[in-house]
């Protein structure tokens, strides 16, 4: 009911430069807009010292910003509810194919060799072997059809299927009292989620999508899929998943976004 | 018994707005610019109108995750002051005092005359009713962007929220036209604060001392002045 096109806005440019300068110069690019300010100043008197420029990345801000972050993660865990299902839609709103996103073009998606693919298990586990994509495809299925909401604001309604996550953690002897599951994906991706969001059961490692196995773009052979989350908590072409109590940082939080961006 | 009468000297009188008033809508002020501004870059993000792309000198935040870790302070902010501000209008019964009662008549004949220029805006502690109506509108608007913006934020964990407002998308849509028309109530607001500066000058030092008198039938205010002869 609510698919919508995303719009593109007029003032987007239509050519965009490759993604990799922004990464590798993301330090002289802030500089460049913190210099700025200095002509930002005259546009908006006071105010202006607020605006885009700097204040953000100035490291006091910073710090006050991610420790207010981190009291809110505290709160959104609080507020969680283990019990709380995510709504569920009709098979005819699933969008095919999915939306594709990454923090790269799909262009650049470098696709799973899966004759060499194998799910790596780490951490307070206590069966560590390996999985083949054919083990996992034994596994009972749930499917789902909910929504996906990325911070940015988008949403679709997609049909993912897969075993459980609760299942699978519980099938290899995790340990479910453990603090964080990690995902890591092909490429440098890693994020983890807090236990709780874990064994929601709208938490499952999909295989497929609207009942195909799921493609390239979009996380082919394994995705995490979990209906309590935002998208950037949804890691994609993962190879390994790790339990454990220890908190590192992954890819977005590096950049501020909060860590537990819980639905 | 006017004011005369009492024998009170007019110290003893509360000013228009007391102190604590005046903090909390310099509060309200200040974190509803940080809402605002952070609110933009987070629109940016994904625009709900292909044509609105607010610019990058404006906003608050030079990427995304900086606009949403300053729209996650300002909200603690403008919800527990927000809060503050309505249980104190209420209990105090300012909210009464100042803004009941409200005739669509007047509100129709008042607008009229600010449209002619010819608002009254010489009393500075009973409103007029253009002044009722925009403090009760924005009273209600800032409610509804706090209602629709945590819907947003957990639409899963108050989906029913959600529901109140069909889908996600429409909640951001709510969330949207809510800011549209506080930055339209922030213009008129500014402009006619700047227009009368008294009653600028009113919020920051507290404005007259208020107290009810016999002379005015309709139960308004006067301004406290001392008797001309206090002395015994």
């Amino acid at each position: 009911m609510s698919v919508r096109r995303p719009f593109t806005s007029r003032f987007r440019p239509r050519d965009v430069p490759d993604r990799s300068i922004l990464t590798e110069h993301r330090a002289v690019i802030r500089d460049i807009s913190r210099r700025r300010l200095l002509t930002g100043v005259l546009s908006l008197g006071g105010l202006s010292m607020l605006t885009g420029c700097n204040v953000s990345d100035r490291s006091s801000v910073q710090r006050v910003l991610r420790s207010v972050s981190g009291f809110n993660d505290a709160v959104q865990g609080w507020l969680f509810d283990p019990d709380k299902l995510a709504p569920t839609y009709a098979a005819s709103q699933v969008v095919k194919p999915p939306r594709f996103n990454a923090y790269y073009d799909v262009e650049d998606v470098n696709p799973v060799d899966i004759g060499s693919w194998k799910l790596e298990l780490a951490g307070l586990i206590k069966d560590k072997r390996p999985w083949t994509l054919q083990q996992i495809y034994a596994l009972p299925e749930q499917e789902e059809i909910i929504k996906h909401i990325c911070v940015e604001g988008w949403d679709y309604i997609g049909q993912w299927s897969g075993p459980r996550l609760k299942d699978f953690l519980t099938l290899v002897g995790a340990d479910l009292h453990a603090k964080y599951v990690e995902f890591h994906g092909n490429d440098d991706y890693m994020e983890s989620i807090d236990m709780a969001s874990a064994l929601h059961p709208q938490t499952i490692l999909a295989t497929k999508y609207a009942g195909e196995p799921i493609g390239d773009p979009y996380g082919f052979p394994l995705r995490l899929r979990t209906a309590v989350k935002l998208g950037y908590k949804n890691p994609k072409w993962i190879r390994a998943i790790v339990v454990t109590n220890t908190y590192n940082v992954g890819f977005w939080e590096k950049q501020g976004f909060n860590w537990f961006a819980g639905l | 018994m006017t004011i005369h009468q009492t024998g009170l000297g007019p110290t003893a009188y509360p000013r228009m707005h007391p102190l604590v008033l005046r903090l909390m809508h310099w509060t309200n002020a200040v974190a509803m610019i940080v809402m605002i501004l952070s609110g933009w870059k987070i629109y940016n993000d994904d625009v709900l109108f292909g044509i609105l792309h607010f610019p990058d000198d404006i906003v608050l935040g030079i990427w995304a995750q900086h606009a949403l870790q300053w729209h996650f302070l300002g909200m603690w902010v403008l919800g527990i002051n927000g809060l503050a501000y309505l249980a104190y209008g209420l209990a105090s019964g300012r909210f009464r005092r100042l803004l009941l009662p409200l005739s669509p008549r007047q509100v129709l004949q008042q607008v009229i005359d600010a449209l002619r220029f010819r608002l009254q805006h010489a009393d500075l502690v009973n409103y007029n009713a253009v002044q009722k109506t925009l403090y009760i509108g924005i009273i209600l608007v800032g409610i509804l962007q706090v209602i629709s913006g945590v819907a947003i934020w957990k639409p899963v964990q108050f989906s029913w929220l959600i529901a109140l407002f069909s889908n996600f998308q429409d909640a951001r849509l709510v969330h949207f036209i809510g800011m549209s028309l506080i930055v339209l109530f922030l213009l008129v607001h500014v402009t006619l604060a700047l227009l009368v500066p008294k009653t600028l000058i009113a919020m920051l030092t507290g404005g007259p001392r208020i107290g009810a008198s016999s002379s005015h039938t309709d139960g308004a205010l006067a301004v406290a002045r001392p008797a001309p002869d206090h002395s015994p």
